[in-house]
This record gives structure tokens, C-alpha cells and sequence, in this order.
């Protein structure tokens, strides 16, 4: 009978020779100062080097040399301090000159009595890897691209939206002010508009589109146009609202929109006499010279949303002294934690900003309000004030 | 005066009223590179440590590309740091491209240096017409290729802690490779602005006295080099250290203190 004993697993796990020359890795051992006392056969291959030009040699050798400088100042600094280091990318050079791409891994013996510190360190081989992370890179890059454009779009979109300067308006002081939501880098939906109707007579509004974003931009765009466009044929307040809600249900956009409309009627020694009406936007305030806040005007339907709208006329007298604030509920919405900016603090600004420049109102207003919010307001913030020229 | 000491995270220890020892890390680490070599001169010198703006512990968003497009940017932090310690007769121990950094300081405000230290120094590392730098430029692109690719240099995600290595007990939870942290637009901005620059007019400008270490086979500062700036710096020493690598100062602590006690 044949000897057919099976074969013995023993022979295989033993044989720690086979695995460390053969193994499916790269493995060096290389004094602390990286000269290389062995290596593996893979490795050998690898390089296409016979085993005596590579021993003797340092381990930087066997790389690319921008690698040879991340080595020496990242990866061996960080061997000694730590004692190992993993996954790191390098090209190996091999002796034909092409390059093969590995993820290194290193471990440092330390030394003892009968024998110096050695760095044991594996090589995996990661062309597919390589050029996997390669592409990351490639599409992040872009993507990074992307993005840079479209905040630059975003941008420049937003500041079309808004008047460069404000008109010079006759007997009357006007500045506005504006942040917008987060760090600016979408389009918001807050606009303001100063503008002549016929010669002679001036009209302000300020309102805010639901939404962001460039759909959010159109409507903005069309409000503001429809607003002018209307101006021309009526004069009362409450008549160019009901055409920008026309304009916007026509649209037939999702977005609606919250605005207040201000006329200037007369401008004399006694102050300024102005005609308002609100479609669902904050009533402005009146601040009194001689110390009151109040709302002016009467709540409205906010428009592009129905039909038929709700909206009133009315007349507001500024005496010499007196402010009128037209605000977005970016301000009174403005968010800290738990906490709103408010009515509260609204008012209490307004107090101490009391006989201030328009443009000193508008500015730290806004400045308040973001900065309560930490520089990143939640909604867009505008604030246009307006004050009987002394 | 706070701001600029938390800016570069800066550490001081040792004798508080000995004369100051400002130590400087190099490209691609931060201010644990000089552990193995502060505790020898804790007992007789006041020990300030600082990362360079954008590695380790400093506030990297205090990096502006413009103020460190060139080495002058952290030389002035340099001295920043020196008149927010009140700190002079300063010896300045730089490593690789922070002995540069020290020499545009020295030069700057001279009457605060006593000596200067440069370890691996480099005026410039690529070659030029008849100056052996040691790379070129393709050379440099791929450095920059390599810190493209490698974690070591990016921070979004937490570095797991070492664990349990056993032969190195006073690591303790330090993060893994957190001495070699840093932001990769950092990291990439600061590679082009060490690998490009050419500080040899300023070096004769050097009028503190100086110890040169040069180690054995460091291809970041080979010998010419550090020939070259023995030469160029009037009142410079020259050490050849039997060191290998360019970091001495972590390969072979008890060599370099020694060399540096030797010069004070």
C-alpha cells in the first residue's frame, strides 16, 4: 500500500522563510537611519533589482524624489517621535525607471542590549488605489471649482438686485443697508428700490421674496420692475401693490412676496409728507424726534399669493427730526439660540440711534442685527431709513 | 500680547529668569520635533517653543497666504513673539528651513540675538547656475504631489489615538501623526514658499554669531550647502555631526545637545 499520509499543515506554517520572501507585499528591514539590511524577493521584483543594489543602501533611495523630501521631513520624523507610521503613498523607482505606486506602513524596533533599533516596514503595491484617489482628487478639485463659481455668480447676481447708490432725493435724506443671509454666498430674497415716478415725485420700497436661490432672484427682479412700471400710471401706494401682485401671480412662480411702498408727496419746512401702503410686510416705524416709536400704516396681504388683496393708503407726517425705518423681518427674525432680535431690541436700537445720521441708523441697525446673530444672520437683513432733510 | 502666543501656541518652560533658548521647528512638523532636546537645557535656560502659523497647534486661520508668501511673514511673527515674552540675548535654535527664518530675524532686529542655531540649514534648495541646491523643480512638484496625497497632512477627520504601544509610554493618547498636522492648502502654500525660496543675499547680512550642525547624508541640506553657508555667514561655526537624515534633532538628540553645548 502507498504511503498517502495527507500533507501536514505544520509544513507550510512553518515555513516563515516562504512567507516573509514571498509574501503578496514588499517587506524591508532597515536600520534607524534607513539603511537596508533585508529584503523581500516580492520587493526585489518588484524593482527589477538584484538583492545588492538595494542592501547597504537608504530606504529613501528606493523613491521618487519629492517623495525622497516627504520622507525625510514627514515620515521619518514622525517614526522616530511615534515609533510607527501607516499608509502613507509613495512611488517606488524602479531600475528601468518606471514607478510603481505603494502605501508604505513602518513599525520601529527599538534597540536592545545585543542589537540596534530597526524599522520593519511593508509595502503594499496601489497602482488601482492610486488611480481611484487620483480621480477623488481630479473631482474634487472641480467640484471645488464649481462652487467657487457659482458663489461668485450668486454674488454678482445679488448685487444687480440691489442699487448701487441711492438717488440723491430732494428735501429728504435716504441710506439703506443690507446684509445678506449667511455669508452671501446665495442669493437672497431682501431688495429696496429708491426711484422718481414722475419729476419731482419719489417713491421707496423695500420688500422680501420667499426662498432663495435664482428662482427666488426672478421674482425679485420682476417685482421691482413691475413696481416702477406701475408708479408711472398711479400714484397711490396701494394701486402699484396690487399690480406687482398681479405681475406675480401672471408669473406664476412659487415664490410670493412681502413689500412696502412709500410716496413722497410733499416736502416743506414743516417735514414730509408720505402716502404708504404694506402688502403683508412690517409696518415701518416712525421715530419721533421728541422720543416715541410707533408703527405707521396698515397691515396687507402679502402679494403673488391671491387674487384678491387686502391693502390700505395712508398718510404719514415726519416733522423735522422724525425717522421713518422701513425694515425686513431679517431684522426682528434675526436668531441667537432660542432667542429673536425682536421688537424689543428693535426698538431699543432705534432709541439710542435716535437724532444719528440715516445712513448711522441704517448701518449699525444691521450691524446689530448680524452681529446678534453672530455674523451669520439666518435671513436677509435691509434696513432703509429716511429723514427730512434739515 | 495673548493673541500672539496663542497664534503660534507658543510653550515656555525651564528656568524663567535664564536666558531665553527660542527653538524652531522646520517644514513638515511642529514644535515635538525638539522633545528629545529641550530637557537638556530646561535646568539653565528659559525654553520657548512655537508652531509656525498653519502646523500643529497654531490658529491656522491666522494663516494669510500674502504674510507667509516668503519667510520674512514668520520672521516677523518671530520677533512678535520675542516682544510679547519681552525676550532678548535670545539663542534661536532653528531646524532646516526655520534657520533661515531666524537669520531674517537676526538681521532684523540684530541687538535681540545672542547666538543662532541652525540645524540642516538651507539658503536654497533648488539648483541654480552654479549653486547645488540639491532639487529641481520637478522635483518640488512632486513634494507637492506627495502632500496631495497623504493623510498625514490633512485634518477633517480625527486621527485615532495610538493605542497601547508600549515601548513609548509617555505618548499617551497623543493623536496619531498629530505632530505632522496641518491644513493641505497650508501645507501645499508652505512647501512653495520653503522650496522657493533664496535667502543667500541674506545670509552675509548674519552678523550673530553661529552654530552650524550638518548632518551626514541629508538630502534636504547636503554638505555644499551647508559649506556654502559657512562661508557666507561671517562669524559661523561649522559642525559636522556623524548623524545621517536631516532630523538630528529627533535621530540623535545626545549628539546634537551635545554640539549645541559646545557653542554656548
Amino acid at each position: 500500500m502507498s504511503d498517502d499520509a495527507p500533507p501536514d499543515p505544520a509544513a507550510v506554517a512553518d515555513d516563515s522563510e516562504a512567507l516573509y520572501e514571498d509574501a503578496p507585499s514588499g517587506a524591508l528591514v532597515t536600520l534607524a537611519d534607513g539603511t537596508i539590511v533585508r529584503v523581500n524577493r516580492t520587493l526585489l521584483r518588484w524593482l527589477g533589482r538584484p538583492p545588492e543594489d538595494v542592501l547597504c543602501r537608504p530606504f529613501r533611495e528606493l523613491l521618487a524624489p519629492g517623495d525622497r523630501i516627504y520622507y525625510e521631513t514627514h515620515y521619518a520624523p514622525l517614526l522616530l517621535m511615534q515609533h510607527e507610521v501607516s499608509g502613507v503613498a509613495v512611488t517606488l523607482v524602479c531600475a528601468d525607471g518606471s514607478g510603481v505606486p505603494c502605501m508604505i506602513s513602518s513599525m520601529l524596533r527599538p534597540a536592545e542590549q545585543d542589537r540596534p533599533a530597526a524599522i520593519l516596514t511593508t509595502l503594499f503595491e496601489a497602482t488601482d488605489r492610486r488611480t481611484y484617489e487620483q480621480e477623488l482628487l481630479r473631482a474634487r478639485k472641480g467640484a471645488r471649482a464649481a462652487e467657487e463659481r457659482a458663489h461668485a455668480l450668486a454674488r454678482s447676481l445679488q448685487q444687480s438686485l440691489l442699487p448701487p447708490a441711492l438717488p440723491d432725493v430732494p428735501g429728504l435724506d435716504v441710506a439703506a443697508a443690507y446684509h445678506p443671509v449667511g455669508q452671501g454666498l446665495d442669493v437672497g430674497g431682501d431688495f429696496y428700490d429708491v426711484f422718481e415716478m414722475a419729476t419731482g415725485t419719489w417713491a421707496l420700497l423695500v420688500g422680501d421674496v420667499s426662498g432663495k436661490g435664482a428662482a427666488a432672484a426672478g421674482v425679485t427682479a420682476a417685482a421691482r420692475y413691475a413696481a416702477r412700471g406701475a408708479a408711472v400710471r398711479s400714484t397711490m401706494p396701494s394701486d402699484v401693490l396690487r399690480a406687482v401682485n398681479r405681475a406675480l401671480l401672471r408669473d406664476g412662480s412659487d415664490h410670493y412676496c412681502t413689500m412696502c411702498y412709500v410716496a413722497v408727496r410733499a416736502v416743506d419746512e414743516g417735514g414730509v409728507r408720505l402716502v404708504l401702503s404694506s402688502g403683508g410686510h412690517p409696518l415701518p416705524l416712525r421715530v419721533r424726534r421728541d422720543g416715541g416709536i410707533e408703527g405707521v400704516g396698515s397691515p396687507g396681504t402679502a402679494l403673488g399669493l391671491l387674487d384678491e388683496v387686502t391693502l390700505h393708503d395712508d398718510e404719514v407726517i415726519l416733522a423735522p427730526g422724525d425717522a421713518l425705518i422701513v425694515y425686513t423681518d431679517g431684522v426682528t427674525d434675526g436668531r441667537r439660540g432660542d432667542a429673536f432680535f425682536g421688537e424689543e431690541r428693535l426698538f431699543g436700537a432705534l432709541d439710542e440711534l435716535r437724532g444719528a445720521p440715516v445712513s448711522v441708523i441704517a448701518t449699525s441697525l444691521v450691524d446689530r442685527v448680524v452681529g446678534f446673530q453672530e455674523g451669520w444672520p439666518r435671513d436677509d437683513v435691509a434696513v432703509v431709513a429716511l429723514m427730512p432733510r434739515p | 500680547m495673548a493673541d500672539v502666543l496663542t497664534r503660534n501656541n507658543v510653550t515656555v518652560a525651564g528656568r524663567p529668569d535664564g536666558q531665553p533658548m527660542v527653538f524652531a521647528h522646520g517644514f513638515g512638523c511642529d514644535q515635538n520635533m525638539w522633545r528629545f532636546v529641550t530637557p537638556a537645557f530646561e535646568g539653565d535656560y528659559r525654553i520657548v517653543l512655537f508652531d509656525l502659523v498653519g502646523l500643529g497647534g497654531s490658529d491656522w486661520s491666522a494663516y494669510d497666504p500674502a504674510r507667509y508668501g516668503s519667510l520674512a511673514g514668520y520672521a516677523d511673527d518671530v520677533l512678535e513673539i520675542s516682544r510679547a515674552l519681552e525676550l532678548t540675548d535670545i539663542v534661536f535654535v532653528g531646524h532646516s528651513v526655520s534657520s533661515m527664518i531666524g537669520a531674517l530675524a537676526a538681521v532684523e532686529e540684530p541687538e535681540r540675538f545672542a547666538r543662532l542655531v541652525m540645524v540642516g540649514p538651507s539658503p536654497r534648495y533648488i539648483n541654480d547656475s552654479d549653486y547645488a541646491g540639491g532639487f529641481s523643480l520637478t522635483d518640488i512638484e512632486g513634494l507637492l504631489e506627495s502632500l496631495d496625497s497623504n493623510y498625514l497632512g490633512w485634518s477633517a477627520a480625527t486621527a485615532p489615538a495610538i493605542m497601547g504601544n508600549s515601548d513609548r509610554p509617555e505618548l499617551g493618547t497623543e493623536l496619531t501623526n498629530s505632530f505632522c498636522r496641518t491644513d493641505p492648502d497650508i501645507a501645499r502654500h508652505f512647501a512653495r514658499v520653503t522650496f522657493r525660496s533664496d535667502n543667500r543675499a541674506d545670509l552675509p547680512e548674519v552678523r550673530t554669531p553661529t552654530l552650524i550642525l550638518q548632518c551626514s547624508e541629508d538630502v534636504i541640506a547636503p554638505d555644499p550647502v551647508g559649506e556654502y553657508v559657512h562661508r557666507a555667514i561671517d562669524r559661523s561655526t561649522l559642525v559636522r555631526l556623524r548623524a545621517t537624515g536631516h532630523c538630528p534633532n529627533l535621530s540623535a538628540p545626545e549628539e546634537t545637545i551635545a554640539a549645541i553645548r559646545s557653542f554656548l
